[in-house]
């Protein structure tokens, strides 16, 4: 599903190298975590995958479904199945979030040649979505993530991942600022999206979100390229010994 | 030493020629005559403003203007003036001036509120009404500018609405002020309104142009709330040919215990220059000042306001947000004046700018002038491009380039949109706004292609 070749990646206005050769494969329906010390790259890699400009590419590829999505600006990304949950999801003030929701679900399914969306099928599906993940409604009616809590932001991340129904999906840090209940919640809904068509990366520091989201691959991160592969395992081991021994090895 | 006597432009000779013409002619008492005559004399001392004026830096209208059209004369009523009033979306009473003439039999007249008292400014000017000239004449703050003293020699009409006390309107006063555009031409009008104490209600002012012919056009408001008001403004400035010239003054008076809300929104209207001029009369109210400027090709929209804290107790918001693209040009300048027994203050003044791209220019000069010791004021200016990150992330949903824009563009102006308490007239200006971004949006895509 998606295939990650020989990535080499700098920041675009410096010259910075943040990811040196990073080799990563996700099948269908594989939940693969990456785990990795601050600075390992991790974030910057999501941000690739999702087509940010702040970065320039050396050299590499990145594959969806054999297709170099390189050369896709960040929509057409998500038109094809792309969903980065950001470590921390901006705030939108002025924008309703359900006229938010309903441009990004109208523009996919334009991009993708399907009819809009009806109003009242709309509102339908973000309230049971919502519901499954304990949104309230009055937080529908406010402007996207403004003065959500950190755990509140988070979820509104899930609800538009389910509502979306993207294949390949990037949780960056979803873990970072949540309480355990929160973490459950959001663990919870993520669950509930694994599909035997969609492939997860999981991206966090902490084994802890891995109790909750149970990994088939658990890949190693080290100085902008993957160190280590192994099974769930491996998280529980990175727990003991920590990352020191990857910061060596790479 | 040397008197240096400024040299005239042409168009301040072609300006004493036309005063000079038409002073006989124009409506007004004795009392408005003289009021005439001095403005006049203020006028040709100091000249058309200019750049070396602080207060007109960077609207030099003697440099804009190269000649003076000529006065409009008897207002053309064309097709596409009756298309543009079909085309409003506007309920209530509505007022409309063409060419700056008041047009009774455009306007709807019938059915007014009880209480509520319409009459042509000709007409209200050659009342006997004591009050007249100390009316007109509105802040003194507003008293130096030549631009002002121009309209005040050359008005020729409008309306003067009488809003009694305790009257609480339920739907908008618009005044509705378009110009044939079939002729190059000036157009010099006023209008007044006048809420007695208690009133409630909202006054909408529309400019806008029915025909292609560049107008220069310099209009002012009167507005005077007594005690205990709650007043709404309104005013959307569109439409106009791009070398159309327009200076358009507020003036505004604020009883005491009351409140005042302007917002204004400016856009696809060649130069607008928009000066409020806001006095306090008496303590304890609040005034809140917004608007919004949406600008491309060469296109100036100039907001300077002067509000005067003459009382303690005053509370004052402002809020300026100004998306320019193309090579336009914003202007903002904002000056708080707090007198020094005008404890008690509290005044907030924000200016906020985004540059679409390199050839946009913005001028923020927030000023505070303080002379009492108990006040809190502060201003904020920033001049900023479209928020990388939240563009970003807009597009990660899905969302093309220019929707993501446009969504973010939408919410910048929102912001300022959201103080309008009538619903159906932040409708109608978000229409505006999204008709404006649209079109935006449109260009993207066609040069994208």
């Amino acid at each position: 599903m998606l295939e990650i070749r020989n990535l080499v990646v700098k920041i675009a206005d410096e010259d910075k190298q943040i990811l040196n050769g990073l080799n990563l494969t996700v099948s269908a329906g594989e939940v693969a975590a990456i785990m990795g010390p601050n600075g390992s790259g991790k974030s910057t890699l999501s941000y690739v995958i999702a087509g940010k400009e702040d970065y320039e590419v050396l050299d590499g590829e990145i594959l969806l479904n054999g297709e170099n999505v390189l050369e896709m600006e960040a929509d057409q990304r998500a038109a094809a199945g792309i969903f980065l949950a950001f470590q921390y999801p901006l705030e939108i003030p002025g924008v309703a979030t359900m006229t938010f929701l309903k441009a990004a679900m109208n523009a996919q399914r334009k991009a993708r040649g399907e009819a809009e969306l009806l109003t009242p099928d709309f509102i339908k599906q973000v309230n049971a979505a919502a519901d499954k993940l304990g949104i309230a409604r009055d937080m529908l009616r406010r402007p996207l993530n403004v003065g959500f809590s950190g755990g509140e932001k988070k979820r509104m991340e899930i609800l538009q991942m389910a509502l979306l129904s993207p294949s390949m999906c990037i949780l960056d840090e979803t873990d970072s600022g949540l309480d355990i209940d929160a973490l459950r919640i959001v663990a919870e809904g993520v669950n509930a999206l694994r599909d035997k068509n969609r492939g997860f990366l999981v991206i966090t520091h902490y084994q802890r979100l891995l109790d909750h989201i149970v990994p088939d691959t658990v890949h190693v991160m080290s100085k902008g390229r993957i160190v280590k592969t192994g099974g769930k395992d491996l998280a529980l081991e990175l727990e003991k010994s920590g990352y020191a021994a990857y910061g060596e090895a790479a | 030493m040397a008197i240096v006597t400024p040299l005239k432009t042409a168009a301040e000779q072609a300006l004493v020629q036309q005063f000079a013409n038409v002073k006989a002619e124009l409506p007004g008492g004795n009392a408005v005559r003289k009021l005439r005559e001095d403005a006049f004399a203020g006028f040709e001392a100091k000249g058309l403003p200019h750049r070396r004026l602080e207060s007109w830096r960077y609207t030099d209208l003697r440099g804009l203007l190269r000649d003076a059209k000529p006065l409009a004369g008897q207002p053309a009523i064309t097709p596409e003036i009756a298309e543009r009033l079909a085309a409003l979306k506007l309920d209530g009473i509505r007022l409309v001036l063409v060419d700056g003439a008041f047009a009774a039999e455009l306007s709807t007249l019938e059915g007014l509120p009880e209480g509520v008292t319409v009459n042509a400014l000709a007409d209200a000017l050659v009342s006997p009404r004591e009050d007249l000239t100390r009316i007109l004449s509105g802040p003194g703050v507003s008293a130096d500018d030549s631009g002002l003293m121009l309209n005040t020699a050359l008005m020729r009409d409008g309306v003067m609405v009488e809003i009694a006390e305790g009257v609480e309107l339920e739907t908008p006063i618009a005044i509705v002020s378009l110009v044939s555009g079939v002729e190059e031409q000036a157009v010099y009008s006023r209008s007044v309104v006048l809420f007695g104490k208690g009133a409630k209600g909202t006054v909408v002012e529309v400019s806008e142009a029915a025909g292609p012919k560049a107008a220069q056009i310099n209009g002012a408001l009167v507005i005077e709330t007594g005690d205990e008001t709650e007043v709404q403004h309104v005013r959307i400035v569109t439409r106009h040919a791009a070398e159309s010239v327009q200076v358009q003054s507020l003036l505004a008076t604020v009883g005491a215990q009351a409140r005042f809300d302007s917002f204004a929104l400016v856009c696809n209207s060649g130069t607008v220059r928009q000066q409020h001029f806001v006095r306090y009369a008496g303590e304890h109210s609040e005034v809140g000042l917004r608007g919004v400027s949406l600008l491309g090709g060469q296109e100036h929209s100039d907001v300077t306001l002067i509000v005067d804290h003459e009382v303690p107790h005053g509370t004052s918001r402002e809020l300026f947000k100004s998306i320019i693209g193309g090579e336009g040009t914003g202007v903002f300048q904002g000056k708080v004046i707090v007198r020094p027994h005008a404890q008690k203050t509290d005044g907030g003044m924000k200016s906020n700018a985004l540059l679409l791209n390199d050839g946009a220019t913005m001028f923020n000069k927030p000023e505070l002038e303080i002379f009492a010791d108990d006040v809190v004021c502060g201003h904020g200016a920033t001049v900023a491009q479209i928020d990388g990150e939240q563009l970003f992330y807009l597009m990660a949903r899905g969302l093309p380039r220019p929707q993501a824009e446009a969504l973010v563009l939408q919410a910048f102006a929102g912001e300022a949109v959201e103080f309008v308490a009538d619903e159906n007239l932040r409708v109608l200006i978000m229409s505006e706004v999204e008709a404006w971004l649209g079109e935006r949006e449109a260009h993207a895509v066609v040069s994208a292609i």
